[in-house]
C-alpha cells in the first residue's frame, strides 16, 4: 500500500517535532488504522472464516480448522458451472467490446466529427442512472426480443456495463501519442494502417490494457443484471453468490469470495507490473 | 515573389555546379496556404540546387515551418508545385515523398530501440534482416552512436536522440533533408556541434537540404543559400555573405546581425533628417582619440562589455550610435570622435543607396 507517512521530508531536513507536525503525523496513523481496520481486516475476516470449522464468539481464532467448505465448493456441480460461466463471459465481453470501443475510442482522440462531445458525454448515461432501473427496462426490452435467459442478452448487459471505460481510457492513451511520432512513422513511408500498428496502437497499449482490465473486473464482478437477464439458465459466479449467502453457511461464501477475487487479484497485479514497468513510466522527450 | 539569385560570391559545394533548378534539387513555386482564413504562405518560390543546404530563417509565425512542412506532405498546399529532383511530389502522402524529415523533439518511437527506430524506414521497404542491420550499422556508425544501439530512445541524452533523428532520415537515403529546428532542444555548446556534424555529413554525402530555423547564426555558419522569410514571403534569398553586406530590405537588414536603424539621410558624414531610414552596422562605425576625415566629436555614454569585443554607446551633435570596438575597455564620459564608414539607406523597407563615407 502507497501511503506516504509524511516524514520523509521532515526527516530529511530534521526539523524539530512542531505541534503541526506532530498533528499531520496523528492524522496520517489515523488514516493507516482506519485502511487496516476497513480494507485489510475484512479480507483477513474471510480468509480465517474459509478455513474455519466453529468459531464462537469471544474467541479471536476459530475452535477448529478445517478445509471442508473448499470441498463444498470444488464438489458442488452448480458452482462449478458458475465458475465456468464466468470465465466464459468476462472474456467475451472484454474482446465484444474493445472490438466495438476501441475504433471509437480512435475516432474520439483522432477525428473533430460534429457532435463528438454529445457522444463521448453520453457514454456516461448508463452510468448516470441507478443501474437497477436500466436493467428493469432493458429487460422489458430484451422480453421483446427473446433475448431473456440468453448468451447473447447477458453479454449485453456486460459490455454496457464496460463501454464508458473501453471508450474514455484508450480515447485518452490514443490521444496523448504525439501526433509528430505518427507523422515520423508516414514519413519513413509507412501506410497510415502501419502507423497505427507499429506507432499508435503499441504506444497506447498501456492504456488499453488498463481499460481491458477494468472492463474485465466489471464483467467479472456484475451481478444484478445477469441475475436479472440470465438467471435462472446462466448463473455467473457473483449471481451465485446471491444463493450462497441465503443457503449455505458462511463459510463456503467466504470461500467462494476468495476464489471470486483470485482472477481479479491476479490481473491487477500482472497489469501493475506491465504498467509501471513500460513505457509509460520512462518518461520520453516528447512536448 | 521571385528568387532573388545570390549577388556576389561562388556557390560553394554543390556536387553539379550550374544545374539548372529544374533538374535536381529541390522547386518550389507559387506555393500557396490558407489556414484558418489568414494567408500562411503567399505565392512562394523556392528553388534549391543538388547538394545545397539552403535555410529558412526567420522570426516565429513567418511560416517557415508552415513551407517545411508541406515540403514534407504533412501539409496540402492550396496551391502551387513542389518537385523533387525534376518529379512533381505535391499530389503524393509524406509516405511516398523521396524526403526525409527530421523533426524538432526528434519524434524517436519511444517504444523501440535506437537500431529498431533507425531500422523501420528499412523495414517498410521490405529489405532482408541481414541487409537492414548492416545499413544501420553503418548509419549509426556515421553519426557515432553504434555503442546505443540496444539503448531506448529515454536512455540516452537529447544530443544523441538527435542524432539518431538524424540517423533515421540519412538511412532512407534521400534525395531531399528536411530539418525542422534540429538544434533549438540543445544547449549552446553543444548545438554549435551538432551543426557542425549536420554540415559535415551533408556535405560527405551531398545531400540537398532544407533547415528551417529562427537562429541566424546558426544558418550564416551552416548554409550555402539563406532565404529570409517575413509573413509569409521571402523577403531575400542569397549566400550568407550577401544577405550581411547587401540586405535588400530593411527586415533582412534587422533581423541578421545588428544595426544602429536612424531615421534620416547621411551628408559628409553627418546624419540629416530626411524621410528615409539609415542602417549603420556597429562595425561600420569608427572610434578613434584623434579626429579623422569625417569624424565628429562623440562621448561615451555606456559600454556593455561582450568578451572579445565591447559594445559602446557614443552620442554624436546628431544622433546615438552603437558601436562594436576590440582593446581597451573605454570608460564612460570620455570624449572621442565618431566617425561612419557605410550606411544603407532604406525607402519603404527596400534598399536604395549605399554610402561610404570618405575615411
Amino acid at each position: 500500500m502507497a501511503i506516504s507517512t509524511g516524514s520523509p521530508i521532515a526527516s530529511r531536513t530534521r526539523r524539530p517535532l512542531t505541534p503541526d507536525s506532530i498533528f499531520r503525523r496523528v492524522l496520517v496513523g489515523l488514516f493507516v488504522v482506519l485502511m487496516v481496520v476497513f480494507i485489510l481486516g475484512p479480507l483477513l475476516w474471510l480468509g480465517v472464516r474459509a478455513f474455519a470449522g466453529n468459531w464462537t464468539y469471544p474467541n479471536l481464532l476459530p475452535d477448529d480448522w478445517t478445509l471442508r467448505w473448499w470441498q463444498v465448493v470444488v464438489n458442488d456441480g452448480a458452482l462449478g458451472i458458475a465458475v465456468q460461466n464466468s470465465l466464459f463471459f468476462a472474456p467475451l465481453t472484454v474482446l465484444v467490446s474493445a472490438i466495438i470501443c476501441l475504433p471509437a475510442a480512435y475516432a474520439f482522440a483522432r477525428f473533430d466529427f460534429p457532435g463528438r462531445r454529445f457522444f463521448l458525454i453520453s457514454l456516461f448515461a448508463t452510468n448516470a442512472f441507478p443501474k437497477m432501473g436500466l436493467f428493469v427496462t432493458l429487460a422489458a426490452l430484451f422480453y421483446a426480443l427473446n433475448l431473456m435467459n440468453t448468451i447473447l442478452g447477458i453479454l449485453v448487459v456486460h459490455v454496457l456495463g464496460t463501454v464508458v471505460f473501453m471508450t474514455w481510457i484508450p480515447a485518452a492513451a490514443f490521444a496523448a501519442v504525439p501526433r509528430n511520432l505518427e507523422e515520423a512513422a508516414r514519413d519513413a513511408g509507412a501506410s497510415k494502417l502501419r502507423v497505427f500498428a507499429s506507432v499508435t496502437l503499441p504506444m497506447a497499449l498501456p492504456g488499453i490494457i488498463v481499460a481491458a482490465v477494468m472492463s474485465f473486473l466489471a464483467s467479472f464482478d456484475e451481478a444484478q443484471g445477469t441475475y436479472l437477464v440470465g438467471a435462472p439458465a446462466f448463473m455467473t459466479m457473483p449471481t451465485q453468490m446471491y444463493s450462497l449467502v441465503l443457503n449455505y453457511p458462511t463459510q463456503v461464501a467466504a470461500v467462494f469470495s476468495i476464489l471470486l477475487a483470485i482472477p481479479s487479484v491476479a490481473l491487477m497485479l500482472a497489469a501493475h507490473k506491465h504498467i509501471l514497468g513500460g513505457q509509460l513510466a520512462e518518461g520520453f522527450q516528447i512536448k | 515573389m521571385t528568387i532573388h539569385e545570390p549577388l556576389t560570391g561562388p556557390l560553394t559545394n554543390t556536387t553539379k555546379p550550374g544545374t539548372a533548378a529544374s533538374g535536381g534539387g529541390l522547386t518550389v513555386r507559387g506555393l500557396r496556404k490558407v489556414l484558418g482564413g489568414r494567408t500562411i504562405i503567399d505565392n512562394l518560390d523556392l528553388s534549391v540546387k543538388e547538394g545545397e543546404l539552403v535555410s529558412l530563417l526567420g522570426p516565429s509565425g513567418c511560416g517557415k515551418t508552415t513551407t517545411l512542412r508541406m515540403i514534407a506532405g504533412f501539409l496540402e498546399p492550396d496551391s502551387g508545385s513542389i518537385e523533387v529532383e525534376g518529379q512533381e511530389v505535391s499530389h503524393l502522402g509524406a509516405e511516398n515523398r523521396p524526403s526525409a524529415m527530421v523533426f524538432q523533439n526528434y519524434a524517436l518511437w519511444p517504444h523501440m530501440t535506437v537500431a529498431k527506430n533507425v531500422g523501420f524506414p528499412l523495414k517498410l521497404r521490405k529489405m532482408s534482416k541481414a541487409e537492414i542491420k548492416e545499413r544501420v550499422e553503418s548509419v549509426l556508425e556515421l553519426v557515432s552512436l553504434l555503442h546505443h544501439k540496444d539503448s531506448k530512445p529515454a536512455r540516452i541524452s537529447g544530443g544523441e536522440q538527435q542524432r539518431v533523428a538524424l540517423a533515421r532520415a540519412l538511412v532512407q537515403e534521400p534525395k531531399l533533408l528536411l530539418l525542422d529546428e534540429p538544434l533549438s532542444n540543445l544547449d549552446a555548446k553543444l548545438r554549435v556541434k551538432v551543426r557542425e556534424d549536420i554540415r559535415k555529413i551533408q556535405q560527405e554525402l551531398g545531400i540537398t537540404t532544407v533547415i528551417v530555423t529562427h537562429d541566424q547564426e546558426e544558418a550564416m555558419s551552416m548554409s550555402d543559400r539563406i532565404a529570409v522569410m517575413n509573413a509569409g514571403k521571402i523577403e531575400q534569398y542569397s549566400t550568407p555573405e550577401a544577405l550581411y553586406a547587401r540586405p535588400e530590405t530593411e527586415f533582412v537588414a534587422t533581423f541578421i546581425g545588428s544595426m544602429n536603424r536612424i531615421e534620416g539621410s547621411l551628408n559628409n558624414g553627418l546624419i540629416t533628417e530626411g524621410p528615409d531610414i539609415l542602417g549603420i552596422r556597429p562595425e561600420d562605425v569608427i572610434l578613434a582619440d584623434t579626429p579623422f576625415p569625417g569624424a565628429v566629436p562623440a562621448t561615451v555614454e555606456r559600454v556593455v562589455p561582450r568578451g572579445h569585443f565591447q559594445e559602446v554607446y557614443v552620442r554624436r551633435a546628431d544622433a546615438q550610435l552603437r558601436s562594436f570596438v576590440s582593446g581597451a575597455l573605454m570608460q564612460p564620459g570620455r570624449q572621442t570622435y565618431a566617425g561612419i564608414r557605410k550606411a544603407m539607406t532604406f525607402r519603404d523597407g527596400r534598399l536604395v543607396a549605399e554610402a561610404g563615407a570618405a575615411l
